[in-house]
């Protein structure tokens, strides 16, 4: 598509002129509506990814402060990314969204509620010790929840009922050895860095202690590295790209200082799919720093997903198969944003289970980040459609590689929400995942 | 391109107009904020905008008809879309009309599994029938390359065709039934709810498909479903010579054998392909024939042996036959990604749409080449071989000033070249705009008139998509009281547009 934005502009933005040239890849076509979640619920263009490249198109060449009408269909975007995964002309709409939300931050003012809202957000997610603090006093709110609407109501509805599990020992930064055989120790196949996250220590705690024994178990070094955290992505999808980015330079500086160390790094393992999108966009989110730029691309190609390692290096033969039902459901960030499909499906088939897909799987379940939070009502219908989809397929066990997700569903899904990392630790050997305890599960 | 003159006077009712629309369907599905009316400027064709005056998007059947009973009275025009992926500018907006979109209108409403039909709604992308229908072993069969979201309501408007359609036929060949609205408001039933059932009625619904939404707004649809069929194979053929390739369409066919698609790619639009599949054509190729046979397994492996024959007694150099359905995908998305690879060779293309009798490709493509030299534009061809219907790609640079223009007129040539063959303008994307003002190559005076009479009949005060097909705006109120002779008609000298 041709777009008209003045050369100043593009002159003075080399991420304007990156918008351009993606724009200008768009022919228009349309073929984006077919998977896009908020066109799905909206049926209106202006909420579909080919309406908002025509706002960005038109908001780049307008320049200035852009108008409340365009932020608004911007902001309902998921990011889910599956417009980008289907277009056939390879429109890159995620760096586009990315440039325009942060051309969004720096131009407009928002309301004095959504910006409390989101430098709230921004600030509480990536602290493992803040966010806990936050759903205590979550919990405190709970009874009142009736008095609040919108994104208030969206947050205590979040915040967990169920206790939350103590820190869990394996996210202090340590390095865990391979398990030993038979009485010996094991030189280490391969070595890795895990991204143990921000929520998803204080949320699950099983899942990283999961990942850690299954790597152990199929001959894995497995190192925490000291400094390293949230991703940086809560506040990248709000466009904040000034909170952003020092978490990204630590993470980039805690793994190259292991990469980089004697024993070196064969790869960072992550096992939140969302994460994995926005660590794999580093060297693009610092391709114009010519100090940082190097060592974000070297970080973005070691990441992989733990799905992805663990085709890789191989699955160990399962202890025994229980051919249990498990209906498979796959994060945006995980089948969008990385293309990671059949991996995972993959896996769980050779560790015994029958995979089952959930219908209109490419629709985001309304979860993505901070969306739920900031826009609830879309969400929640999104949510909605998901779980009937889920259910509709009658499986035993439901799993996805991305906390997100699981928070979103797991509490209404009618059956037990785990991540795929329990089912393959369980299967070679690890304990039963706790969701499953006491459910009396057997093959059909 | 030029549009009939926008009304002043309805432009200046912008505010009182989207108030009683408001009315009619809900505050939120009417548009009117400059900013939200920009994304709907265009369809398909982005070389051709306009803002609308109201986008309103009708939640009901009922809304539509109240929707053009208010713009009757008020002598608004409407311009119906679907999900705005037309070709030839058929939902391009007017300045003083109301775009009319019937996204929300998406639900399959009913499926008669004895009967083999489906009642949709016009806003069903055309996909999601087959998708309601598969877990019962059937499928809506007509499948333009746009299937994903085109919606069955734009399909009918357009009479939309696809790679099978030259074994199942196209749009008008799958609907059995269709409920619309006239201009006036007035809900209109024709055709009937299963096969057979329009018998003996004069065929007014075969009128509507294609009418490209100047006659009235479709609201529901009956389609037609069908088996899918037990098995597919696909053969991809190679041929050293463009008219050897050309000469194995009509042979395919002359044996009496109708593939369920025939499909042609030229070589530059291999050489684009290879990069995205990583794939190498053989270097003697230099036009490829994709020929896919469906049916029963044994009627399946009986064709592919003729079929194979008949290419190697046309010279192909080399025969793939898939073996499995991942081998069928594979050979197919070739032909699935060759406008986007095309995409990726050049800033900007022109894809228009002309159909020409078989035996008259490898003329009609000899003439593009010099065509080609004269604009000074590159192209390529990839194109429904087996109904001759023609998709040249005409690479240009939008920023270029002069480039749009000069693929325009290559894309006329094209078209002009296919009628003078003995061909129409036209194989399934629509007349629309683009090629509005080609009608005169193909239709005499007297034909345009003849068929603007129709239009007359259903809305004689010209206000549903106006601007449209015709070369002319429609003078219904000369017509009714007027004798041609000779072609020749009254106020010849009023301007066209």
């Amino acid at each position: 598509m041709l777009s008209h934005i003045p050369q100043a502009a593009l002159d003075a933005d080399p991420n304007v002129q990156l918008a351009k040239d993606i724009i200008g890849n768009c022919v228009h076509c349309g073929v984006c509506l077919s998977r896009c979640p908020t066109y799905a619920v909206k049926h209106e263009e202006n909420d579909s990814p080919r309406g908002r490249i025509f706002l960005m198109k038109d908001m780049y060449e307008k320049g200035g402060v852009p108008d409340a009408k365009t932020v608004e269909h911007l902001d309902r975007c998921l990011t889910c990314l599956a417009c980008e995964a289907i277009c056939p002309s390879g429109v890159e709409y995620s760096k586009l969204i990315a440039h325009g939300r942060e051309y969004v931050e720096e131009h407009y003012k928002r309301p004095l509620f959504q910006r409390a809202v989101r430098e709230l957000l921004v600030r509480l997610i990536p602290n493992a010790r803040l966010f806990r603090l936050a759903i205590f006093g979550g919990r405190l709110g709970r009874p009142f929840r009736g008095l609040f609407s919108g994104t208030l109501r969206a947050m205590l509805d979040m915040v967990p009922t169920n206790p939350l599990p103590a820190p869990s020992p394996v996210d202090r930064p340590q390095t865990f050895l391979p398990a030993p055989q038979a009485g010996k120790a094991v030189k280490p196949r391969k070595r890795v860095a895990l991204l143990n996250g921000c929520v998803q220590t204080v949320l699950d705690t099983a899942i990283n202690e999961a990942t850690i024994r299954l790597l152990q178990r199929h001959g894995v070094e497995v190192v925490v590295a000291a400094g390293s955290g949230c991703c940086g992505a809560p506040a990248e999808h709000m466009g904040d790209e000034a909170q952003a980015l020092p978490l990204v330079k630590a993470n980039i500086d805690a793994w190259l200082r292991e990469a980089d160390g004697p024993d070196g790094l064969d790869a960072i393992v992550i096992n939140t799919s969302g994460c994995g999108t926005s660590i794999k966009a580093y060297g693009h989110a610092l391709r114009l720093d010519p100090q940082w730029a190097d060592k974000a691309a070297r970080v973005s190609a070691m990441a992989r997903d733990i799905t992805e390692f663990m085709v890789e290096i191989g699955l160990e033969k399962p202890a025994t198969p229980t051919g249990l039902r498990v209906v498979y459901h796959s994060a945006c960030s995980m089948q969008h944003g990385q293309r990671i499909v059949n991996q995972p499906k993959d896996l769980l088939r050779e560790a015994g289970f029958t995979v089952l897909d959930v219908p209109e799987g490419y629709l985001c379940c309304g979860s993505a980040g901070t969306y739920n939070l900031l826009q609830p009502d879309i969400a929640n219908e999104l949510k909605e459609r998901k779980l009937r989809n889920i259910r509709s397929v009658h499986a035993q066990i439901a799993a996805s590689g991305n906390i997100g997700c699981m928070t979103q569903l797991a509490g209404e899904a009618g059956l037990p929400f785990v991540h795929t990392v329990e089912l393959l630790d369980w299967a070679t050997g690890g304990p039963e995942p706790v969701a499953l305890k006491g459910q009396k599960l057997a093959a059909e | 391109m030029q549009m009939p003159e926008p009304n002043q006077t309805i432009i200046s009712q912008r505010d009182a107009l989207a108030q009683g629309l408001r009315q009619i369907v809900g505050k939120d599905w009417v548009i009117s904020d400059d900013a939200q009316r920009r994304p709907y400027q265009c369809d398909g064709i982005t070389a051709y905008m306009a803002m609308p005056l109201l986008v309103v998007l009708p939640g009901s059947a009922q809304e539509v008809q109240a929707v053009l009973r208010f713009c009757n009275e008020k002598g608004v025009k409407i311009v119906p879309r679907g999900s705005g992926t037309s070709l030839s500018g058929g939902a391009l907006p007017l300045e003083d009309g109301v775009l009319l979109v019937t996204s929300r209108l998406c639900n399959v409403l009913a499926v008669d599994e004895h009967n083999r039909v489906a009642r949709v709604q016009p806003g069903v992308p055309n996909i999601k029938i087959t998708e309601a229908v598969s877990h019962l072993g059937l499928c809506y069969m007509p499948d333009p390359s746009s299937q994903l979201i085109s919606t069955i309501g734009g399909n009918v408007a357009e009479n939309a065709g696809g790679v099978h359609c030259l074994k199942y036929g196209v749009t008008a060949n799958h609907i059995l039934g269709i409920q619309a609205v006239l201009m006036t408001g007035e809900m209109v039933e024709l055709g009937g709810a299963y096969l057979g059932a329009a018998e003996g009625e004069l065929d007014l619904m075969g009128v509507l498909t294609g009418s490209e939404g100047l006659l009235a707004v479709v609201t529901e649809i009956a389609v037609r479903l069908e088996p899918v069929p037990e098995v597919a194979r696909v053969i991809s053929m190679s041929f050293a010579s463009v008219e050897e390739a050309c000469e194995c369409v009509g042979a395919i066919i002359g044996v009496g054998i109708i593939p369920a698609g025939l499909e042609f790619m030229d070589r530059k639009v291999l050489d684009a392909v290879s990069v995205l599949i990583k794939e190498k054509f053989d270097d003697r190729t230099a036009a490829l024939l994709l020929c896919e046979l469906d049916g029963t397994a044994v009627e399946v492996d009986a064709l592919v042996g003729v079929v194979s024959d008949v290419a190697r007694g046309q010279g192909a150099i080399e025969l793939k036959v898939s073996t499995t359905e991942e081998e069928r995908q594979r050979i197919w998305s070739s032909r699935k990604l060759a406008f986007s690879a095309i995409g990726k060779l050049c800033p900007d293309y022109y894809c228009t749409d002309g159909t020409i009798p078989r035996n008259k490709l490898p003329e009609v493509l000899n003439k593009m080449a010099d065509m080609s030299k004269k604009y000074g534009l590159d192209y390529a061809n990839c194109f429904h071989a087996g109904d001759g219907n023609l998709h040249p790609i005409i690479m240009y640079d939008a920023a270029k000033p002069g480039d749009l223009e000069k693929a325009e007129e290559f894309g006329a040539d094209v078209l002009i070249a296919c009628v003078d063959a003995g061909g129409v303008l036209s194989g399934e994307h629509g007349i629309g705009v683009e090629k509005r003002d080609l009608m005169t190559h193909q239709f005499t005076e007297v034909d345009l008139q003849q068929q603007q009479m129709v239009k007359c009949a259903f809305d004689p005060k010209d206000l549903l998509n106006p601007g449209k097909m015709f070369p002319t705006l429609c003078r219904c109120a000369e017509f009714g009281r007027m004798h041609v002779h000779n072609g020749n008609l009254r106020f010849a000298d009023i301007p066209r547009f």
